[in-house]
């Protein structure tokens, strides 16, 4: 792991807070929309893990592509969807990034190089490849960065789309959020070797752990992975260790874990561990904190108030978004 | 111009990869050892390793890796050996590039092509004969078709690569080594439209792909008992072109349908019953299948001959439908 260097600039040290406050503060607000069933179908929180996010994504270029999974909206937020067009999108209102038609699963937003969103454990690995293959066999100096659970390190897409990275040097920043439960099943239950970037090592591809509850230990590590890949054109493999606070979805009644282990990994959340070190280091007030929080609130609030006074798409759209001409679509259905 | 099966792919892809920078091939062998059907032959000297491009055995993460290449603006043609290998990247075509237009509301389209061999015949045994194309029609977001023909063979991988949708071909593995005259300028005037193959007035023969041959023999034989047979060759899977198939039945009143996939939840259901929903009073006869016995092929040439669709059984369906004594 890093070490945990001392000093952060004001400004950087704001940034991480108002990133990681912003998700925690709406993924909460998610969770009480849900229980108003204004939310509906699965949704898993990201709350415990804002440290990677934050660390990570602000150190892209805009040309840069993302690749996530289904614990996403962190990603989406920090990428600069906005959180108007990500509620909606939970709601399923067409003014949603994704038009309505994903849901929390399936963020997407082209402006960002956002690529979803994917619900298929380790479904977005050969994506990233492809994605990859592209910019280098176009010469764009363009990196993907591809997020996903340590529970995809089981799957072979995994180790298909690692191998194929090392093999053809691709400009790939791989992030495994490995916070040791894949829905229920805890990593040791899962794999035969724990140490996860040790397999990333056995393709050839440079691998670290970082301790992925300190933003700042994340934006280092992310900041040399990026520099590395931009400049000798390889791969590049971070583990993150971290850990989800809440329940796996909300479908979930958390059997398989000691209530004792969640406290006391709450005791590294992230944002309170760095508003206490700013704190403490006079970068930062209490006041500072408390205009954040306000500002995210109102955020909060006027993308509630636009999710809700979003659109339903109307139904004779239906068959709209399958192919490109959509005058296409009619071509399978029988009796009309 | 006489030219096989094989020789008109190699020359639309070569057509395709000079035509346009962003096309590339890939896929298992395709370099040098100048592709399993040796399809790709002579690219790789052609346009060098990085535009015929070998991969690992990763039919996932190489699918995978075609439809991301694709969002990121190329034009990937993925070569997947067999139908019967691409059941371990099917989460690839089916989750990802059948749903990401959808699901990211219009924003990310994904011009992919994936090529791969199907079929029966050269006694392979179960898990390299199967025809599992209908499983690729039923999947909204998917594009299908299937050459039959050698103009065909040529003309609709550049039509496929002009496709903004995921496209897939399958090519019968029957078909490539069959020689033909190959008109000079080839245009493939619509994939989408299925083409009637030979006009006929008493029975229609509905068949795609490798099995278009023998409906056409079918055809030939009937003829000579004075049935005069119309063949139609669907060529597009997905979507199906209803109204060709339409209008021939209602013409002929009578229908065949020939697919080398299991009888069971085949294509060729999905066109009977298409036939039935539109057409039911226009039916002079039952409709009538000619399918793959419900077996995995087996490897011995007789029972793998007696499980696929033949002529023989194309023309008794015929005459039986027809009331003749077969
Ligand atoms: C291929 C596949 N298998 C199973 C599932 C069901 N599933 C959804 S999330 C999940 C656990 C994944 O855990 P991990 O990759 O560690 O990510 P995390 O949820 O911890 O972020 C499983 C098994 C799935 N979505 N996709």
């Amino acid at each position: 792991m890093n070490d945990k260097p001392s000093q952060i600039s004001r400004e950087q040290g704001l940034q991480w807070l108002q990133d990681m406050l912003r998700i925690r503060r709406m993924e909460e607000k998610c969770a009480e929309l849900y229980g108003e069933e204004k939310i509906r179908g699965f949704l898993h929180l990201y709350i415990g893990e804002e440290a990677v996010a934050a660390g990570v994504i602000p150190e892209l270029a805009a040309e840069d592509a993302v690749v996530a999974t289904y614990r996403e909206h962190g990603h989406a937020l920090v990428r600069g969807i906005s959180m108007n067009a990500i509620l909606a999108e939970m709601f399923g209102k067409q003014e949603g990034c994704s038009r309505g038609r994903g849901g929390s699963m399936h963020l997407f937003d082209a402006k960002t190089h956002f690529y979803g969103g994917n619900a298929i454990v380790s479904g977005g690995l050969p994506l990233a490849i492809g994605l990859a293959l592209a910019d280098k066999m176009q010469n764009r100096p363009g990196v993907t960065a591809c997020f996903f659970g340590e529970g995809a390190v089981a799957e072979g897409e995994f180790h298909e789309s690692l191998n194929l990275a090392a093999l053809w040097q691709l400009p790939v920043l791989f992030v495994c959020e490995n916070n040791l439960y894949a829905m229920g099943t805890a990593l040791a239950r899962s794999e035969s070797v724990t140490d996860i970037h040790r397999k990333a090592e056995s393709y050839g591809i440079d691998s670290t752990a970082v301790d992925g509850m300190d933003v700042m230990s994340v934006n280092t590590a992310a900041r040399n992975a990026l520099e590395k890949i931009r400049t000798q054109q390889v791969p590049v493999f971070l583990e993150m260790r971290t850990y989800r606070f809440r329940a796996h979805s909300m479908f979930d009644p958390e059997l398989y874990r000691e209530k004792a282990e969640v406290e006391q990994w709450k005791q590294l959340c992230p944002i309170a561990t760095l508003s206490a070190r700013l704190k403490a280091q006079q970068v930062i007030e209490d006041g500072d904190v408390a205009a954040l929080e306000q500002a995210t609130g109102e955020e909060i609030q006027a993308a509630v108030a636009f999710a809700e006074a979003g659109q339903w798409e109307p139904v004779e759209d239906l068959l709209k978004y399958v192919y490109t001409d959509s005058a296409q679509n009619t071509g399978q259905s029988g009796s009309t | 111009m006489n030219i096989t099966y094989r020789e008109a792919m190699r020359a639309a892809l070569r057509e395709s990869l000079k035509q346009d920078e962003r096309v590339f091939l890939m896929g298992e062998d395709v370099g040098r050892y100048g592709g399993c059907y040796a399809v790709s032959k002579g690219l790789l000297d052609e346009f060098g390793e990085e535009r015929i491009r070998d991969t690992p055995l990763s039919e996932s993460a190489f699918v995978g890796a075609g439809i991301g290449a694709a969002l990121g603006g190329m034009r990937p043609i993925v070569e997947v050996m067999t139908v019967n290998f691409s059941l371990l990247c099917l989460d690839q075509i089916v989750n990802t590039a059948a749903t990401l237009r959808h699901m990211s509301g219009g924003q990310f389209s994904v011009p992919v092509v994936l090529r791969m061999t199907t079929g029966a015949g050269r006694q392979l045994a179960a898990q390299h004969s199967h025809s599992l194309e209908c499983w690729y029609a039923h999947v909204p977001g998917l594009r299908v078709i299937a050459p039959a023909t050698l103009e065909d063979m040529r003309g609709m991988l550049r039509i496929a690569l002009d496709d903004p949708d995921p496209v897939i071909i399958f090519e019968h593995n029957a078909l490539y080594n069959r020689e033909g005259e190959l008109a000079e300028d080839v245009t493939v005037s619509e994939i989408r439209r299925a083409a009637v193959r030979r006009a006929g007035s008493d029975i229609s023969l509905i068949a795609y792909g490798g099995n278009l041959i023998k409906a056409l023999e079918a055809a030939d034989e009937l003829a000579k008992s004075g049935i005069a047979a119309e063949v139609i060759d669907l060529r597009s899977l997905r979507p199906l072109d209803d109204a060709t198939i339409l209008a021939s039945v209602r013409k002929t009143r009578r229908a065949v349908l020939i697919d080398e996939g299991w009888c069971s939840g085949s294509l060729a259901a999905e066109i009977g019953m298409r036939i039935s929903e539109q057409a039911f009073y226009d039916l002079d006869a039952p409709l009538a299948r000619v399918c793959t016995a419900e077996v995995p092929i087996p490897y011995p040439g007789h029972l793998e001959q007696a499980a696929l669709p033949q002529v023989a059984t194309i023309v008794n369906k015929a005459r039986e439908l027809l009331g003749q004594n077969v």
